[in-house]
């Protein structure tokens, strides 16, 4: 498969080497230059060399997008840090570009949850943690 | 949404634009909510507005539900981020039913992603002044001064050049195309409306109102002086 991710933070980076580890096509987009080195195995052995992309852009710059490879991607990974940039672009990849699966990290419960209602697959890092918390204080 | 003065307008994002459409429509008696997520502005906006500004993120859903928008008639989404307005016209819209939505497009570009989500009218004030300034410049030709996507009409500006079919002769000798009209005149600072009778001149500025895809036919018409010798 073809992956993209846009954002390229702990849960972005961590998700695209581990698609890469298991034989996938990766490409990654953000808008810091600098969050490439999360992608870096160690000192010596780059993201490239291990097979990857990387793309310095904004996800609304549909130039950029392009570039990063979003009319072949199989697959659509938003996890920049804003909420309505990720539910705004994934909603881009999956109209526009037709992506097939298009996934979408939404920090903010409330919206996650609608979202999720109008067909977007939604990722919620704070329902999780609250979930967790829950069961974790409540159940002894 | 009853008469005029009972509706019920909300507004994201009390910046320049936020807070002088609030203030006007408080004048008019309308009923108004501000939103800032900004503690700082808020505070500044809230000596003047008082309870008609309300402090949080307006693409929160509770944000939006505290300001009232089960009941709102008019939307407007002008914060200086464009996915945040997006975020927040789409969710008025097709969450809460909100029935009018305007949106601000802070960079041209993003007009595109709001024309795709449904979210009309997009207002770009950085186009409108491209545009304004375009006017005073005449090199650029022919200019859309105005355009109406959903009715499908546009008006423009073209300067009349010398030589091209339309130069002395009347408004109603010129061959229009069905679906374009002549609408003023502007000649020598001053602008008339013509009349069937009236006679155009090279150096007029020609305001005509028609069906978007006419363009190249009204400048064959008015601005292209090769039109003559080769008719």
């Amino acid at each position: 498969m073809f992956i993209l991710i846009v954002g390229c933070g702990r849960v972005g980076s961590a998700v695209a080497k581990r698609a890469l580890d298991a034989g996938h096509e990766v490409s990654v987009m953000d808008i810091d230059p600098l969050s490439h080195e999360r992608l870096d195995r160690d000192q010596t052995s780059t993201w490239e060399d291990a097979g990857g992309q990387f793309t310095v852009g904004t996800a609304l710059e549909v130039d950029g997008l392009i570039a990063a490879g979003i009319e072949r991607a199989d697959v659509f990974m938003a996890a920049t840090s804003g909420d309505n940039t990720n539910l705004v672009i994934s909603q881009i990849a999956q109209r526009r570009f037709q992506v097939p699966k298009v996934v979408v990290r939404v920090a903010d419960p409330a919206r996650a949850a609608w979202y999720a209602e109008q067909g977007l697959r939604t990722i919620c890092p704070t329902q999780v943690a609250i979930e967790q918390a829950e069961q974790m204080l409540l159940t002894l | 949404m009853g008469s005029e003065s009972d509706m019920y307008v909300i507004i994201a994002g009390a910046g320049k634009v936020g807070w002088n459409l609030a203030r006007e429509l408080i004048a008019k008696d309308r009923e108004v909510t501000l939103i800032e997520s900004n503690h700082d502005r808020f505070r500044v906006v809230e000596q003047e507005l008082e309870h008609a500004v309300q402090y949080g993120d307006a693409s929160e859903l509770w944000v939006l539900e505290r300001a009232g928008i089960q009941r709102a008639d008019l939307v407007i989404a002008v914060t200086g981020d464009d996915e945040d307005n997006i975020l927040i016209s789409q969710v008025a819209k097709e969450k809460y039913g909100v029935q009018r939505i305007v949106a601000r497009v802070n960079n041209p570009r993003n007009l595109t992603h709001f024309k795709m989500l449904g979210i009309q009218p997009a207002v770009s004030a950085t186009d409108l002044i491209l545009r304004l300034i375009e006017h005073e410049v005449p090199e650029y030709g022919l200019v859309q001064l105005l355009a109406l996507e959903e009715e499908h009409l546009e008006i423009i500006e073209l300067e009349v050049l010398e030589g091209s079919l339309a130069v002395g002769k009347q408004v109603q000798e010129i061959a229009l195309p069905d679906g374009a009209l002549v609408i003023s005149v502007l000649r020598s600072g001053r602008g008339f409306v013509p009349k069937p009778d009236s006679v155009i001149a090279a150096g007029d500025q020609v305001l005509l109102i028609l069906d978007p895809g006419l363009e190249n036919q009204i400048t064959t018409l008015f601005a292209s002086s090769a039109a003559g010798a080769s008719a």
